[in-house]
């Protein structure tokens, strides 16, 4: 494991201040609080968690679109700062949630991908449309949608223009964000082999948000779960999906609803509330719902413990790891 | 068993400037007493329209015309509106999909559960008060009865979800209507709402329709499955007797389109359904899935009849049995 990651985060923290009520005083939310990544090239990682976690905030930030309070990132090993914005764009693409909403409807099809070739000034403008024509083929969609526009489009269709879009720019990573929670099946099952397909063959680096464990095993080759703004697990996607070790991780792969008749709604006894995260309970976050929570995981936070499988944040986990492997980062946590 | 509710050919149509959409084409089906029916589809293939037509809350350029609609022996094209309203949100009730965007800002939760059951059952402010404490308890919120003086805002989504499914149990219904309850949710939340609906239909006696795109949720709580496509429903059944054996190639394809956690391999293709949904406009002769079928044959242009395969197990396919066959040989 010598190569650099391509993409790197240590130790980010994005803290808003917010306001509860009109006189109230504003108070600090940490959306994120000390999330450390790294992704080799070519691999996908799976960003997992609830809502209201920060896994979208983290993908702001990796994006550039929002500014960490604290923490660095690096992409192929410089950090983020020296990249500057337009750099930044060409190396790294989002491709979102909702189809309907991304697109400019007013726009056509080839306008929107030629878009990013414009603003970059990419090559010889002759040589756009060849470019654009190039990359609609490689995400399935006809020649003739070239001129037409959005609302002549499906779900589908849609969200390939919205693939095409970003990968116009031969990106080298893409940052998904619910690719497919808005499609139907069918077409969830056609973007998904789509962006199987492209990653073989542009050799491209995914992080994959997503609510939907199923999708996460299928393409992520490492997940990282996520809770009130903390990465409670880590481990190799395979490895992950046979064995979780963290009770969050374990209540989530639980409330999973795999497609087999007769075996009713699992209960993950995870009771009701995710917490405010305003208002974050003491000692590790996640005891008020955890089945194992002692009296330490009431008072004291635990520290992310590291070992040959990956990491794992809890108290039930801190034995069973030598001293020398835990991180480092002790004198932030808040 | 008894049946609550029994529909026989629903169709509902969208007169449009390019003609008339048969958004629902015929459609019939029955629900018990205790019992749950999962309509499941793909967007535009009438599912949702089929829950309004049946609580007459079509959009009203929309027709619903039926021959029969009954529900606890009472003729429901007969009744007129007056009697609808008397109806909805007391011995009929529905969960509908946004949790965010079904209750009016404007009220608080308690003014808005205790409506539906002083309007219809004319019960004291305070016994009303007492039915609805009762119930958020039921639906596992705690502190219930001061949450009767907060707003919708003041709660999480799945907070709301939970004063949804209160209001509509306030009148004790019996039958419970839940157009995709936890599309919206994230899945710890989704599996504890889906226990909590299965739970109350036990302890109330309720006959549910759910309706849903998802076929995880539909495996888990259905005990009949209603599969729709383009307006039809084309195939039904028990819900395991579907899962193990689906037969029409429509509802092979969606099962082969999901990923499953310890069964897809990782990185493993999909199977995908080729080509789109046929253009609902105007009237259309023989099966609506033919264009995107692997076994379609020229008799599929013509009327296709729904067969019984199997005891609780009806295919609207020319081809069922062959298809059957090929689908039995292919597992072995």
């Amino acid at each position: 494991m010598t190569t650099t990651p391509i993409l790197e985060a240590r130790d980010l923290h994005c803290t808003f201040q917010v306001r509860q009520g009109m006189f109230q005083p504003k108070r600090p939310l940490r959306a994120v609080n000390g999330v450390s990544l790294s992704i080799e090239r070519g691999g996908v990682l799976g960003l997992v968690g609830e809502s209201g976690c920060g896994k979208s905030t983290v993908a702001r930030m990796l994006l550039g679109l929002q500014a960490p309070t604290s923490g660095t990132l690096a992409i192929g090993g410089q950090p983020l700062e020296e990249i500057g914005r337009r750099e930044l764009a060409k190396r790294v693409q989002p491709i979102f949630q909702d189809p309907y909403s991304s697109l400019n409807p007013r726009k056509s099809i080839g306008s929107i991908i030629t878009l990013p070739l414009y603003v970059h000034k990419i090559g010889a403008p002759a040589d756009w449309r060849r470019k654009v024509e190039d990359i609609m083929d490689l995400c399935g969609l006809p020649k003739r949608a070239y001129d037409m526009y959005p609302s002549q489009l499906s779900g589908g269709q849609r969200q390939r223009v919205a693939i095409a879009r970003a990968l116009v720019m031969r990106p080298e990573i893409v940052i998904c964000d619910e690719p497919t929670s808005a499609l139907d099946v069918s077409v969830q099952a056609q973007i998904l082999n789509l962006l199987l397909d492209l990653q073989k063959e542009l050799g491209l680096t995914y992080v994959l948000i997503s609510h939907n464990l199923a999708v996460v095993e299928l393409i992520a080759s490492k997940v990282s779960v996520m809770y009130l703004g903390r990465i409670v697990e880590e481990a190799e996607g395979q490895a992950f999906f046979r064995q979780q070790r963290h009770p969050y991780s374990q209540a989530l792969l639980a409330s999973v609803l795999t497609p087999e008749a007769g075996l009713g709604v699992p209960d993950a006894q995870l009771g009701s509330a995710f917490p405010n995260p305003i208002d974050p309970p003491s000692g590790c976050t996640f005891h008020p719902r955890c089945v194992h929570a002692t009296e330490l995981c009431r008072t004291t936070a635990p520290l992310p413990a590291r070992d040959a499988d990956g990491l794992v944040e809890c108290h039930l986990f801190k034995d069973t790891v030598p001293a020398g492997y835990r991180d480092h980062d002790q004198g932030v946590r808040l | 068993m008894t049946t609550t509710l029994s529909v026989e050919n629903l169709r509902v149509s969208i007169p449009l400037s390019a003609g008339v959409l048969h958004a629902v084409r015929g459609i019939s089906f029955e629900v018990a007493k205790g019992e749950t029916l999962c309509l499941v589809g793909e967007s535009g293939c009438g599912k949702s329209l089929t829950s309004l037509a049946l609580m007459n809350l079509l959009p009203s350029r929309a027709k619903r015309d039926a021959d029969r609609i009954e529900f606890d022996g009472t003729d429901l094209l007969g009744v007129g509106e007056r009697g609808m309203a008397r109806m909805r949100g007391n011995s009929m009730a529905m969960i509908f999909q946004e949790p965010m965007t079904s209750l009016n800002p404007a009220y608080t939760i308690g003014n808005q559960l205790e409506e539906g059951i002083r309007l219809h059952k004319g019960v004291s402010a305070r016994e009303a008060r007492e039915r609805a404490v009762y119930l958020l308890e039921k639906v596992g919120i705690t502190a219930a009865a001061s949450r009767l003086t907060q707003y919708p805002h003041q709660l999480s989504g799945g907070l709301r979800q939970r004063v949804m499914i209160a209001m509509a149990l306030m009148c004790g219904p019996d039958l419970l209507i839940c157009d995709e309850p936890t599309t919206a949710l994230d899945v710890t939340i989704q599996a504890q709402i889906l226990h909590l609906i299965k739970d109350l239909q036990r302890e109330f006696d309720m006959a549910v329709i759910l309706i849903t795109h998802d076929l995880g949720v539909v495996a888990r709580v259905a005990d009949r499955v209603a599969v729709m496509y383009a307006g039809e429903i084309i195939e039904s059944g028990d819900v395991a007797e579907i899962f193990s054996r689906p037969t029409h190639p429509y509802t092979q394809g969606l099962l082969n389109c999901i990923p499953v956690p310890g069964k897809t391999r990782h990185g493993e293709r999909l199977g995908t359904i080729p080509g789109i949904v046929p253009s609902m406009i105007g009237e259309m002769a023989g099966c609506a899935f033919a264009n995107r079928c692997s076994y379609a044959q020229d008799i599929c242009q013509q009327h296709v009849e729904t067969h019984t395969v199997a005891p609780n197990h009806a295919v609207r396919c020319v081809r069922a049995e062959q298809v059957r066959t090929v689908a039995a040989g292919s597992l072995a």
